[in-house]
């Protein structure tokens, strides 16, 4: 990179302003005050068709500010997190303050729920890379892709590669801070036949630079995924059962996740609203997070509220076991806040794991699903409905990839209806998980 | 064309620039840091903005906050190569090492000179006004207010309402190693209203929104806070009626306005300059083919005045235009920025645009719509035998290059024997572009413009654009309902 990122220092400058800040709302007249701030720098190389097509560097930065004046809550931000900036900001949440009605459950989460244990998690390793050979990655992953027999052009392949510093602090003298990286390749591929042009992509993701797939095994499989799709055919309407490739069942929990998010729950906008307690899943499914675990991509000692986060359990053996929530919507709903300020951290499964193959035979005719578009689930209702390509499956074989059709059911039964969870479990992000056999959907195709 | 007044740049550089100590010739010199040996283009964006948001539940104002966003971002070319980096200051030592690191790209090459600045020649599509200003805080909060109460009184089964009163003043200059001096001022507001209603253990949402480029005070004479409020309970309430979708391939008709969101996936993102030159576009080749019913004429147009996907001059400097994409189902255009445009041997259409200074720029939509037709929409409904009307949706998405595009219906009803009757749960439409296109058939007077809530994805990058057409019949479309 071409200005090198110290950390340390870095760290020690965040922590600097976000102390200023609080002292500074602190004279400003605030009850109580909260800063985050954060400083990321990355590198960002694509190349296609085996010339570089762009070189980003980036350097973000950024400070929030929200103060408690009586009751009153008033936020303000800015990417410029320079002493002076820092005073505007402060000014400004203070004046919004003024404005803003009184909510008796606003304030930071109770002091003595704030993190003490603030372990090193193990998610900072930059990689010492320069442009040059970020460049011969990203050619090395695309040429491999592109030397595959089928493939008929290249949409390029990326490299990202960025560390960052992140700090909060409140006026309960709490102040976590925490350095992270994170480093991915993709390589996106297109092939064609008579029936028209297919593209799909692989990538590899990881806080640690050793934990990636090679370049070359992306661009391969990049390219496997693509001619996969080539010959593709429109499924028959009808109701049957639909696996969810490892890739896109991360996005089903996604949803089970934001239903039991305390901000849903207190808004009645949710369709699990009242149904802590209630049987959602088949019983050998548990589902907890784990946010202390070492160099994990969401793991973190604290939450946004500073609090100190722990290994909960949402779902425990089919049973709908928590919520999930922030110190906000936890007084909000009468209840306690889980640390789940932010989100969860590192979701994993407890089931027993069936393996791919294994799922397909027990589907064995209906729809494996391996990508999913667009919006099209209503939170409120669980309804769902998707756009959808993946593969035809008879007799627990593929038989032909198929592509512009819907699924569509309602979580909730869906939920009810997984008949397994596969151990082809794919760690590349925060929420881990093998493929999901859904007993019945409606497929809408031809 | 008008030109804009020698003042719209004045006032950009004194916002942007003299800060840092900085004025319009320094930044010959901050281009001189980029254009080194084989460099052939480069760039310098500055932009500040200034964000601002109220947020009603239960009644109240709890939430607010403000963000000021703010920097250069520096654009360094070689061909088809881009070199990129960004500063939060607006300094000349930012601009020096910005320079220098965005044209690292290239080593060695001819050394190209700066041209002489010529001001872009634009026709200004908003006034220049910092559009916080204007209403008191008091009022915003009174605006939101009035909404909460109008819902609540609309419908018993009314159980929560929120809504939000945003708005942004941007400021933006660019300056181009081939002579572009342009500046722009970009309002932007917005106001929304969501509601949940309950009845008979059933729960539903209901939505409605809408803004443009003005001042926020414009909001409230117009009284949104009343409509959207109305506009959200009638959408919520029809839900709690709907009956499950149908599943299968289906003749759909869509209203007018805010459906046009399948022009825009369907039609839109495939006819973007990049996609094209690089062959990854299902519209790639058809210049000057078939690729829609007769009848059909889409545009992309960011001369509409006050809309919120309206540019008075793109994000390179470009003035903004009203370009054809479709006529009478003819390919007849791309929408292009300048470095598209250069590698195809066409002219920019004024479609350059990024998220912020942080972003690189690519071609994107404005306001695109499809023009009206000759059909009473009476008729078009009563032409169907049985088929779906949807009249509000999500959002949508497209693989460009399958063409493959999909789009989510908030608001639908059945229609059986040329009659509107049941509403219907939202359902994912599943198509192709050139396909659906082709299955056209009938083309209402009807075009309307969405009411200002489109946010545009594209690589990680988001842009406010419009969407508008006419009541619209497509002979077949899946509809992912549940009832196969």
């Amino acid at each position: 990179m071409s200005k090198a990122f110290d950390a340390t220092v870095q760290q020690t400058l965040l922590e600097t302003r976000a102390e200023q800040a609080l002292a500074l709302a602190r004279r400003l007249g605030a009850d109580a005050c909260e800063v985050g701030a954060s400083v990321d720098q990355g590198i960002g190389i694509s190349v296609r068709e085996g010339e570089v097509e762009t070189v980003e560097l980036s350097r973000d930065q950024g400070i929030a500010v929200t103060v408690y004046l009586d009751g009153h809550k008033g936020s303000a931000s800015s990417t410029d997190a320079s002493e002076a900036s820092i005073r505007e900001v402060v000014e400004k949440a203070t004046a919004i303050a003024l404005y803003t009605g009184k909510d008796p459950a606003a304030g930071l989460a109770d002091a003595e729920l704030m993190a003490s244990e603030l372990p090193d998690l193990e998610v900072h390793h930059p990689w010492e890379l320069s442009t040059e050979e970020a460049i011969e990655l990203a050619l090395a992953c695309e040429a491999a892709g592109r030397g595959e027999a089928g493939i008929r052009q290249s949409e390029g392949a990326s490299l990202s590669s960025g560390e960052g510093v992140r700090v909060y602090a409140n006026s309960h003298g709490f102040l976590g801070s925490q350095r992270g990286s994170r480093h991915s390749l993709s390589c996106m591929l297109i092939a064609g036949d008579d029936k028209g042009m297919q593209r799909d992509y692989d990538y590899t993701s990881a806080r640690n630079p050793r934990d990636l797939l090679s370049a070359e095994e992306v661009g391969r499989r990049a390219a496997r995924r693509t001619l996969q799709r080539l010959g593709a055919q429109r499924p028959a309407t009808g109701r049957l059962p639909v696996m969810f490739d490892a890739t896109v069942a991360s996005g089903l929990i996604g949803h089970l996740m934001s239903a039991i998010a305390g901000g849903s729950l207190y808004r009645q906008a949710s369709f699990l609203c009242d149904r802590l307690g209630d049987t959602l899943f088949p019983e050998w499914f548990t589902l907890g997070e784990r946010p202390m675990e070492q160099g994990a991509m969401a793991s973190s000692p604290f939450d946004n509220d500073g609090v100190q986060t722990r290994d909960n359990v949402f779902v425990e053996r089919g049973r709908l076991a928590s919520y999930m929530l922030s110190a906000y919507s936890a007084r909000r709903l009468g209840m306690q806040t889980t640390a789940n300020a932010g989100g969860a951290r590192n979701l994993r499964i407890t089931a027993p794991l069936a393996s791919h193959k294994e799922l397909l035979s027990r589907m064995g005719r209906g729809v494996l699903v391996t990508e999913l578009m667009g919006q099209g689930v209503n939170g409120v209702t669980g309804d769902y409905s998707r756009g959808a390509a993946g593969f035809w499956v008879e007799n627990g074989e593929i038989q032909h990839p198929v592509e512009e059709f819907t699924v569509a059911s309602n979580l909730e039964a869906m939920f009810r209806g997984l008949i397994g969870v596969g151990s082809d479990v794919d760690t590349r992000g925060s929420i881990h998980t093998g493929s999901w056999l859904i007993d019945d959907m409606t497929v809408a195709g031809s | 064309m008008t030109t804009p007044s020698p003042a719209l740049l004045d006032t950009a550089a004194e916002i942007l620039l003299r800060p840092g100590g900085l004025d319009i010739d320094a930044l010959d010199v901050g281009l001189g840091h980029v254009l080194t040996p084989g460099i052939d283009y480069a760039d310098l964006y500055f932009q500040r903005s200034w964000h601002e948001s109220w947020v009603l539940e239960d009644g109240e104002v709890k939430e607010a906050g403000y963000n000021i966003d703010g920097g250069v971002g520096v654009r360094a070319m070689a061909g088809e190569k881009t070199g990129f980096a960004y500063s939060n200051q607006i300094t000349a030592d930012a601009l020096a090492e910005t320079g220098r690191t965005a044209s690292g790209i290239v080593r060695s090459g001819r050394r190209m000179a700066v041209a002489p600045r010529v001001a872009s020649q634009s026709a200004p599509r908003y006034a220049d006004i910092d559009p916080l200003a204007g209403l008191k805080a008091e009022d915003k909060i009174a605006l939101l207010k009035q909404a909460d109460r109008i819902a609540r009184a609309a419908d018993p089964s009314v159980v929560q309402v929120s809504a939000s009163l945003t708005g942004e003043y941007e400021v933006m200059l660019v300056r181009a190693s081939d002579g572009t001096l342009a500046a722009d001022i970009r309002p932007l507001v917005r106001f929304n209203v969501s509601v949940i209603a309950a009845k008979g253990g059933r729960r539903e949402r209901g939505s409605a929104g809408g803004g443009g480029r003005y001042a926020m005070a414009r909001l409230r004479d117009e009284n949104v806070a009343e409509r959207f409020a109305k506009e959200a309970v009638r959408q919520a309430l029809v839900n709690l009626e709907a009956v499950d979708a149908p599943a299968g391939q289906l003749p759909v008709v869509l209203g007018p306005g805010w459906p046009g969101i399948l022009l825009h996936e369907a039609v839109g993102h495939g006819l973007e300059g990049d996609f094209n030159r690089k062959g990854s576009s299902a519209f790639a080749d058809r210049m000057g083919q078939r690729v829609a019913a007769p009848g059909v004429t889409v545009v992309d147009d960011a001369t509409l005045a006050d809309r919120r996907g309206s540019m008075s001059v793109d994000d390179e400097g470009t003035p903004g235009q009203y370009t054809p994409l479709i006529e009478d189902g003819i390919l007849t255009g791309y929408m292009q920025d300048k470095l598209n445009a250069r590698l195809m041997g066409m002219q920019p259409t004024g479609n350059a645009r990024r998220e912020s200074f942080a972003h690189l720029p690519m071609p994107r939509m404005t306001n695109t719509y499809m023009l009206a037709g000759q059909d009473d929409p009476a008729d078009i409904i009563g032409s169907v035998r049985r088929g779906l009307y949807a009249v509000s949706f999500g959002g949508g998405q497209v693989d460009i290059t399958s063409g493959k595009f999909v789009f989510s219906a908030s608001e639908a009803y059945l229609i059986e024997d040329g009659r509107i009757t049941a509403p219907v749960k939202g359902a994912t439409l599943i198509g192709n572009g050139p396909e659906a296109m082709g299955r056209v058939s009938m083309i209402g007077h009807d075009l309307e413009l969405d009411t200002g809530i489109g946010v545009c994805g594209k690589e990680g990058q988001g842009v406010p654009v419009g969407v508008g057409q006419p009541t619209l019949k497509l002979d077949e479309l899946t509809v992912g309902g549940t009832q196969s």
